[in-house]
């Protein structure tokens, strides 16, 4: 077997990645969608932090700190958006979520 | 060669638990895939010699915002079936095709990036005046990464007061 090369992570963040697309683009539950995007926030701290150690330099590392702190807040207002809306329409499904479309 | 090893089976761990959490049909099960998917990301990190972020992704993802997600789907109890309704105008295998042209891209990103002539080699790293994966972070973001750790800062109180507001009753 060979050895493992930053191209196996990157291989692994591009599939992880894609998964995560394929649950925002066919799912209707809108928590499972803030799933998939924290799926794809986690595919591309993986291949910050391969690159990273492939480059010896930690600067990839403090990137995935500031990610990580964005995913939280990006967390906490969105499940709070969708907290207020299910209170008004009773629905998690995106497909009845088009009150503001044009 | 145990590196392999570690690669493959955390590997197929990730992107199995990936695609069960996109897949179950119970929210409350794909929280729980969640979960595991972070843990096995976790245990990729130590093997990249990460044991900070490590440490941060246990207590962030898989301790903070999992409980959170927990927590919103016990508060959102469905009486009825979440995926019932289906917007006649939704095209879910297009969907699936847009996200196959996404993974071709970046297949070609990768054959392009790995393929090249490997880059003239990185000026190295400053040396640090300290040693050990955590000193050395926290080195980093007090000194060079001094204005984007307040920013940070500020992005979270700013998410907190927002989630409040956006979460609490009506007043009155």
């Amino acid at each position: 077997m060979m050895d493992i090369t930053p191209a196996h992570y990157t291989v692994l963040s591009a599939a992880l990645f894609t998964i995560g697309v394929i649950g925002v683009l066919v799912r209707r539950n809108i928590i499972i969608i803030f799933m998939s995007i924290e799926l794809m926030l986690n595919a591309v701290n993986i291949n910050l932090v391969a690159n990273a150690r492939h480059l010896e330099n930690l600067v990839g590392q403090v990137f995935v700190v500031f990610v990580i702190a964005v995913a939280a807040a990006e967390a906490a207002v969105g499940l709070g958006i969708l907290l207020a809306f299910f209170r008004n329409k009773e629905t998690v499904n995106i497909d009845e979520m088009n009150v503001m479309r044009w | 060669m145990v590196e392999t090893i570690v690669f493959y089976t955390l590997s197929g761990l990730i992107l199995g638990l990936g695609v069960a959490v996109i897949t179950t049909p119970n929210t409350v099960h794909s929280v729980v895939f969640l979960v595991m998917n972070f843990l096995g990301v976790a245990v990729i990190y130590v093997v990249l010699e990460a044991e900070f972020l490590a440490v941060i992704q246990v207590l962030v993802y898989a301790g903070g915002i999992v409980v959170l997600y927990l927590f919103v789907v016990m508060l959102v109890n469905l009486t009825r079936e979440s995926e019932a309704h289906q917007d006649p105008r939704r095209l879910s295998l297009f969907g699936l095709a847009l996200a196959g042209v996404v993974l071709l891209e970046l297949a070609g990103i990768v054959v392009y990036s790995y393929g090249r002539e490997p880059p003239a080699p990185v000026a190295a790293a400053a040396t640090s005046p300290v040693q050990g994966n955590v000193e050395q972070i926290g080195w980093l973001l007090y000194t060079d990464y001094l204005i984007p750790f307040e920013v940070a800062s500020v992005l979270l109180l700013v998410a907190m007061v927002g989630a409040i507001v956006l979460a609490k009753r009506e007043l009155s």
